[in-house]
């Protein structure tokens, strides 16, 4: 059995190029070979200063201290741009890579922080009280195939989100840290013991699972046989990183590279609970979202797997559109997201905030988030959102085929 | 014989009632109050009956702390963000303040260390997790020193007057914007937290109580060295309708009103449950101690004599994850440990999740099974298998004949050990603490450390020394 086993391997080193994990990806036609990329905006990230309206009078009256000067938007077309601080998107608008969706929301939306990312992440009704991720649900109805290294990975924080209750979920730093610790855990059988000790037990089963795949040696002769480059201008070294965002990205690019398979990715990105002296601070973590992005991008492009890599960001709300006394923003409602990857039909998709006549009220939304799951779910995994979602939700067109 | 039997039952049960908790009880009582349970302390608590015990606990308490506090916490500080300063001056000042922080940090561990009342340390770090504030919005450790102050002169007293008190601290006012509430320019911060997170909890309050309750805390602000100040001026004197009730509400007037709601007693009394007995809510011991806590005004210790003696938390061992800080001093105490520096422990709870004055948002620490997962309980083992790696070499050398310790021998060469040498006692010495704390066997210092049997089962023959590093490394070692 080894034997033969061994031998179907070198077989597929050498003869069958395809059979490498690396190249697997862009030949599979969909399925969870394709990898989805959350990111999260934590503290609710103010959409009306990140999809500007700049063509809204309503948009200035709204925000006299913090609205963004109409000739510093980068414009996307007459009536909307993006926060300067995002130039580092507009490469992939300009190719055709970005959606950019306005209003994205859910019905009798609810303003605390932490049952509305709950909402979210269990794509929950604001009524109903789910205890398992979204992603959770799906993996447990139809899971992955064998040979993954884990469901997922978590990188920027220790919280699991969508990857709660079940997934197996890797909480990342530094992957050779990992796997040199990952000798510390047991491998002791789960089973007639408390919960919190069989979670324990849990774990060290994900971690050792993990470890394996996660300390692989790179292969770059697959990803230079790929892309067709030549040994010069394969990407060794990854670039210096710029901020704990970026850093986050060059892991999560030096994981996928090392041939460890996951079908998702979470990253989180925190600090957006703007409620004074908004814009320094959203400018500075725009500029870290833009440029992680672009650098995602490119370092995705050269392993050859952008095309199979679909990003969406979320939070648990938008702000709301009148700022409040301290050039800050309070809780909102509906807000502008970004999908985008190499099949995304880059546009503008949803409805423009109608600030119109708005005084203290929030917005409403036009695109439930409920309805990027089911399109993540259907057009990018190709498997069944009805019962992870608990209804049909119409999908959105944002992928090319 | 029939009439013999009730009276045997009875004299049956009150025996039970009085007997002592033993070193089981004990460990748990200890562990779940405090941190770790060190054994000299356990053999103080075995014998005493569950009541005993919880009366000693509570009586012990204190309302200051006994380690002294960096000396910069008693001067003026700048106001942070200030803008006539050049850049290198900010830098500066950002890295005084880091290193302020660093120290704030230890200082509390060493606390929690030393303390000669765990469970005063042990609340006070609940409330932190409660009325959280953090130090990267706060801006200024003085603030985060004083709030802790506050939180340790209340963490047993009455919760009514700790949510006034909070509510007028000048870290809280930071951190939830309350300095900036002002008539016509509401911030609703702090006007929603502290229904959703100190008080009622989601789901008992509207938005439009939250906005009114806005305008009635306008007006509360700080003034240049960030003490408390009223500011009639800036107060909404507009009637407001709250909870269904009209008037001219100020602050003060709100937080009465959340308090005279039991919703708040409930409230509390689950988080409380939640934090020190077990993961699953009991609704008829909830019920029962809420309606104590609110008939009690809110007072804390009666609450908790009443929570500690129900059936529920004796039969709970194993229950709850350890949290980062309860592992790692707990770890400490068990052993008579002290770091050299207690920077570092403070930098290892950063990275289990537990930045102490720094909880991760106002929601504060999930905990439970939040704190385990494949990151943090990599680095929990690393932390335990350090320990053992760099302990004194095992001889098993005050071990007898008879398979008995030789406690005087033991004692002797921990006083040598110490004067020799000069040192603190950082390095874990399995020798001297089986031999000082009478451990003859795997399964006694599996009693001392463990509330559960071990996930892994100890290979035979093993010395009560030898036992403590694969016990450490156990997964049953995490929970409590």
């Amino acid at each position: 059995m080894f034997q033969r086993r061994e031998f179907l391997k070198a077989l597929g080193a050498g003869l069958m190029v395809s059979a490498l994990p690396n190249l697997s990806y862009a030949l599979a036609p969909a399925g969870y070979q394709r990898l989805l990329v959350l990111i999260e905006l934590k503290g609710g990230n103010d959409g009306l200063n990140t999809v500007v309206p700049y063509a809204s009078d309503d948009y200035y009256r709204l925000r006299p201290a913090i609205g963004i000067p109409r000739d510093k938007v980068l414009q996307l077309d007459q009536h909307v741009g993006l926060n300067p601080a995002l130039s580092g998107l507009m490469p992939l608008w300009q190719n055709h890579e970005l959606a950019v969706l306005q209003g994205v929301g859910y019905p009798e939306p609810n303003l605390s922080h932490f049952r509305s990312i709950e909402i979210w992440e269990t794509a929950s009704a604001s009524n109903q009280f789910l205890s398992d991720g979204w992603l959770s649900r799906l993996f447990r109805q139809q899971p992955l195939p064998a040979g993954f290294a884990a469901d997922g990975v978590v990188l920027g924080s220790q919280n699991l989100g969508p990857l709660d209750g079940g997934a197996r979920a890797v909480v990342l730093s530094n992957p050779q840290d990992f796997a040199r610790q990952a000798k510390l855990a047991g491998d002791q059988q789960a089973g007639g013991h408390s919960d919190a000790l069989s979670h324990i037990l849990k774990v060290e089963g994900d971690i050792r699972q993990a470890a394996d795949a996660l300390s692989r040696p790179a292969a770059p002769s697959a990803i230079m046989a790929k892309t067709n480059m030549n040994p010069a201008d394969a990407p060794t070294a990854p670039p210096k990183p710029n901020g704990a965002f970026q850093q986050a990205i060059i892991t999560l690019a030096t994981l996928l590279q090392n041939g460890a398979r996951i079908a998702v990715a979470r990253i989180t990105l925190t600090g957006f609970d703007t409620h004074g002296n908004q814009n320094n601070t959203q400018n500075r973590l725009l500029t870290e979202l833009g440029d992680g992005l672009a650098l995602l991008r490119q370092q995705l492009q050269a392993q050859g797997r952008w095309d199979d890599t679909l990003v969406m960001t979320y939070a648990e709300f938008g702000r709301r559109p009148r700022e409040n006394g301290n050039k800050g923003t309070d809780h909102g409602t509906a807000n502008s997201h970004f999908v985008l990857g190499g099949r995304v039909k880059g546009g503008l998709y949803g409805q423009t905030p109608q600030l119109a006549g708005l005084t203290d009220g929030n917005l409403q939304h036009a695109i439930d988030f409920r309805q990027l799951y089911a399109t993540a779910i259907e057009d990018w995994w190709g498997k069944d959102a009805r019962n992870v979602l608990g209804s049909r939700y119409v999908k959105l067109p944002i992928l090319r085929a | 014989m029939k009439p013999l039997l009730p009276a045997l039952l009875l004299c049956l049960v009150s025996t039970l009632a009085r007997a002592g908790i033993g070193e089981d009880g004990a460990r748990h009582l200890l562990s779940r109050t405090g941190f770790g349970a060190n054994p000299a302390q356990i053999a103080v608590y075995a014998p005493l009956s569950r009541e005993a015990a919880v009366d000693r606990l509570l009586s012990h308490t204190v309302s200051t702390a006994l380690t002294s506090p960096p000396g910069w916490v008693n001067e003026p500080f700048d106001r942070p963000n200030q803008g006539n300063l050049s850049e290198e001056q900010k830098k500066a000042l950002q890295k005084e303040r880091n290193d302020h922080a660093q120290e704030l940090r230890g200082w509390w561990l060493e606390e929690m260390r030393i303390t000669p009342s765990p469970i005063t340390e042990k609340m006070t770090l609940f409330w932190h997790n409660h009325f959280v504030s953090g130090l990267d919005k706060v801006g200024v450790p003085q603030l985060m020193y004083q709030q802790n102050m506050l939180l340790r002169r209340y963490a047993l007293g009455n919760f009514g007057s700790m949510l006034h008190a909070v509510a007028h601290d000048p870290a809280m006012m930071r951190y939830l914007d309350t300095a900036n509430n002002r008539v016509g320019q509401p911030n609703e911060n702090f006007a929603r937290e502290v229904m959703e997170l100190f008080t009622l909890g989601e789901g008992h309050y509207t938005e439009q109580d939250i906005r009114e309750a806005a305008r009635a805390f306008t007006g509360w602000s700080l003034d240049k060295d960030f003490s408390f100040i009223n500011r009639p001026r800036q107060h909404d004197n507009g009637d407001k309708t709250i909870f269904g009730q009209h008037g001219n509400f100020d602050g003060d007037d709100v937080l009465d009103m959340l308090l005279q709601n039991p919703q708040t007693a409930r409230f509390v009394t689950a988080k409380l449950w939640k934090n020190f007995v077990s993961p699953t809510p009991d609704e008829a011991a909830l019920k029962r101690l809420s309606d104590l806590f609110y008939r009690d005004h809110y007072e804390l210790k009666p609450l908790m004599r009443a929570m500690l003696l129900t059936p529920q938390f004796w039969k709970s061992q194993g229950q709850l994850v350890k949290s980062p800080v309860e592992l790692t001093v707990g770890t400490l105490v068990t052993f008579d440990l002290t770091p050299p520096d207690w920077r570092a422990i403070a930098g290892l709870n950063r990275q289990l999740g537990q930045d102490v004055f720094n909880p991760p948002n106002v929601k504060g620490w999930p905990g439970g099974e939040a704190w385990i997962n494949s990151s943090t309980l990599l680095i929990r083992k690393q932390f335990l298998d350090r320990l053992q790696h760099d302990a004194a070499p095992i001889r098993n050398a005050f071990q007898q004949a008879d398979g008995s310790m030789d406690e005087a021998k033991g004692r002797e060469a921990r006083i040598n050990r110490l004067v020799q040498r000069g040192l603190a006692p950082v390095k874990l010495q399995p020798d001297e603490w089986s031999a000082i704390y009478q451990v003859r066997s795997a399964q006694d210092t599996a009693r001392l450390l463990l509330a559960v049997p071990p996930a892994q089962p100890l290979p035979a023959g093993m010395s009560g020394a030898q036992a403590i590093g694969p016990l450490l490394l156990d997964p049953a070692y995490q929970v409590h």
